[in-house]
């Protein structure tokens, strides 16, 4: 795409691409070997969660409930499977220093990268049965994805998604942790991180930007933006482009539609300079432009590297992508260095 | 010239409304009833002759609620107007033709709300719940990039404005000196005995570039009733009829809920256009018969192109003709003689047409001489209303 330079192809540091190819060979491998939780699922521990939780459910710990509910007997909460593979707080970690090397070496790579701070981003658990007591746990971690590097609220960084299988004393699996993290390099405006050691420093979380509502008119644009492509919906009928999408064809009626892909080009409309009342997840002063594109239709965007006063109406700008958390890309724009034709 | 069917069958008998505060102490349905009924003791009514009721898609307090508190009976028509303070002139518009075809004989218009202690609308529509509605989706394209807030959406077609048309903040800045003038000499606004000088303006905070602190209408707590009968009960009542001559609403093409920005131009409000040529049209009036005005001042930078798509001045010459001192008493227009919303209150405008009825009956705190015609405005930026009222002849 014209007007949008790849992150991936200007990496800071030496050896980039033999750095790539050191990070690409941890994806699909161990970071923790199967690891048995401490104590098989227990009577007692689930007590206290449930006290702990204000969970009043009597088929946690009443055998004759958990029964008229056609289950065999008492079961645990489903969400408290990461804590029968967890240790106290005395130890640093479940898993002994031989089963966590793969996590201890890519922490330490991503140190080498500049990556030095970590923020968790997201889990999502998915539950296959209850457990019930007696049972043992298991806990195996891979690594699903390390994604290039992304340009963040926090700074420069790697989002990196790993999951954790839960499996019993049988081997089958009880439950399945999709997580991620980002691991970044701090704003140079940010005070420098404690870090180094290869242990996990936690961040404060970076306030989300506010989510945009998605439907089904609305999803094929946010989808293609997640992999930095501007789509502007086109009816298939008479070819009309329009921006903010619909079903349906203002012109024609027509309800098919396909998309185009945008050149980037484009100008300011007009803009806002955002001071008050101020959200949390942005900067301010904040600028807010109104981008009429090359191929004629207009879209909100941020304006990024241009200072509120060197905003002006009819400047001509290019795209550029920010990637603002791991579920939400936006379309941002520059300024053009040199005149652009539409 | 010829009338259209609606025109002076209805007539605004009575109009109430609570204090204007910033913390009423009290529900928002508290100050519904204490509006309504004031509303209905103003025209000489009472409660039990009510029998249909208008208010907002976004009021809290239902017609039942109201009916059940106050003391009315059955009710014949209930209706409400969407698109927030577009809807103002469009519960007119209901009540009017409700009465205009017998559907109801009383009805109230009422809109009452802690907008300033509750839920306040300036502070944006960020963290909205989330669902899959088409509503809730238009919002995803502009609150990721932090375009959150009614002032900050205003801010965009501001800055196309001044850019099309050379004006400047301070053009802005002249619509609230002119508001807070009138608010001053008005007991029941929050502003009362507080002018404030083109230089304030100036001084104040930016908000959204370009719109100062000062542009922007302050938040309030309370409520605004009116009664509409037909015009041959009006006559009957203890005030002057307050005729409807004209009540039309408006949606242009494209448009979008405060953020129209996808038409070829964003200067004007085509929306507002359509309104003004359907109640010159009902009305058989024209601008040079509408002796004053109430134009909704959510912000200041909408009331120029108010000016223009009603007809009062050229496209792009409303700063001249704010500047000119045409908004004052005593100008061609008179304009927010009770201050407005930046002096008196938010009340979703809705305030802003009781104003029009004390300028018909001759009683405003800022009274314009011979004032035979007056158009008060809904809300900008949205699909929106209006109503033109006038003296009976
Ligand atoms: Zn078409």
């Amino acid at each position: 795409m014209s007007g949008h330079q790849g992150h991936d192809d200007h990496g800071e540091h030496g050896g980039h691409d033999d750095y790539e190819a050191r990070l690409r060979a941890f994806v699909g491998g161990e970071l923790t070997a199967s690891t048995p939780g401490p104590d098989p699922v227990n009577q007692p521990m689930i007590r206290h969660w449930v006290e702990a939780m204000g969970d009043e459910n009597p088929v946690y710990v009443d055998q004759e409930a958990a029964r008229a509910t056609g289950r065999p007997g008492v079961v645990a909460p489903a969400s408290m499977v990461q804590a029968w593979t967890m240790r106290g707080y005395a130890a640093a970690s479940g898993a002994s220093p031989s089963a966590r090397r793969g996590f201890d070496e890519l922490v330490g790579l991503l140190d080498e990268g500049g990556y030095t701070s970590v923020v968790a981003t997201d889990s999502e658990l998915e539950f296959q049965r209850e457990l019930a007591p007696g049972d043992e746990v298991l806990v195996r971690e891979v690594v699903e994805e390390i994604s290039a590097e992304k340009k963040t609220g926090l700074g420069a960084g790697r989002f990196v998604t790993t999951l954790k299988t839960y499996r019993d004393q049988r081997g089958e699996v009880v439950a399945t942790q999709r997580w991620r993290t980002l691991r970044f390099r701090p704003a140079r405006s940010e005070p420098a991180a404690d870090t180094g050691t290869g242990t996990d420093t936690e961040a404060k979380p970076p306030p989300l930007r506010p989510r945009p509502a998605i439907n089904q008119d609305n999803t094929f644009w946010f989808e293609a933006a997640k992999e930095h492509s501007l789509r502007i919906q086109r009816c298939t009928t008479c070819e009309r482009l329009r921006h903010p999408p619909g079903p349906c064809c203002p012109e024609c009626g027509s309800l098919s539609w396909d998309t185009v892909e945008a050149s980037g080009h484009g100008r300011v409309y007009s803009f806002v300079v955002n001071h008050h009342p101020k959200h949390p997840a942005f900067p301010y002063p904040l600028v807010v432009a109104l981008v009429e594109l090359a191929e004629g239709t207009r879209l909100l965007t941020n304006l990024l590297d241009v200072a509120p006063e060197d905003v002006e109406i009819d400047m001509p700008v290019v795209l550029d992508w920010l990637d603002a958390d791991p579920d939400l890309s936006l379309p941002v724009f520059r300024t053009a260095v040199t005149e652009v034709h539409p | 010239m010829t009338v259209g069917a609606l025109s002076g069958h209805a007539a605004i008998a009575g109009i109430g409304a609570t204090e204007f505060s910033k913390a009423s102490g009290r529900s928002e349905l508290q100050l519904a009833c204490e509006a309504v009924l004031k509303a209905v003791a103003d025209a000489g009514l009472r409660p039990s002759d009510v029998d249909g009721l208008v208010t907002f898609t976004a009021e809290t307090s239902s017609e039942i609620h109201v009916a059940r508190n106050t003391g009315m009976g059955e009710l014949t028509f209930f209706s409400r107007v969407g698109y927030g303070g577009g809807a103002g002139g469009g519960t007119v518009q209901q009540a009017a033709m409700a009465v205009a075809t017998g559907a109801a004989e009383v009805v109230v218009c009422y809109r009452a709300f802690n907008e300033r202690s509750g839920e306040r609308y300036g502070l944006g529509q960020a963290d909205r719940p989330m669902d899959v509605s088409a509503d809730r989706a238009a919002y995803a394209w502009m609150t990721p990039y932090g375009l959150n807030t009614p002032a900050q959406w205003v801010a965009m077609f501001a800055r196309r404005y001044m850019h099309e048309h050379g004006a400047s903040t301070e053009d802005f800045g002249r619509v609230a000196v002119v508001d807070r003038k009138h608010a001053a000499n008005n007991p029941a606004a929050w502003f009362h005995g507080r002018p404030i000088t083109l230089e304030d303006h100036r001084e104040s905070r930016w908000i959204a570039e370009p719109l100062r602190l000062l542009d922007c209408c302050q938040e309030t707590d309370g409520g605004q009733a009116l009664v509409i009968v037909s015009a041959e009960r009006a006559r009957d009542l203890p005030h002057p009829p307050a005729v409807i001559r004209g009540a039309a609403q408006g949606s242009g093409t494209d448009q979008h809920m405060m953020t129209s920005y996808y038409r070829p131009s964003i200067s004007g409000i085509p929306e507002m256009g359509l309104v003004g040529r359907q109640l010159y049209a009902q009305s058989g009036l024209g601008p040079g018969e509408v002796d004053a005005a109430v134009l909704y001042d959510h912000f200041t930078p909408l009331v120029l192109p108010q000016l223009e798509e009603l007809g009062f001045c050229a496209t792009g010459e409303a700063r001249d003709f704010i500047a000119d001192g045409h908004l004052e008493v005593g100008g061609r227009l008179p304009t927010n003689t009770h201050g407005g919303q930046l002096g008196e209150a938010y009340l979703h405008g809705m305030n802003g047409v009781a104003e029009g009825v004390r300028l018909i009956r001759g009683t405003s705190v800022n009274q314009p001489a011979d004032v035979r015609h007056a158009l008060v405005t809904a809300g900008t930026g949205v699909p929106t209303s209006a109503v033109l009222l006038g003296v009976d002849h």
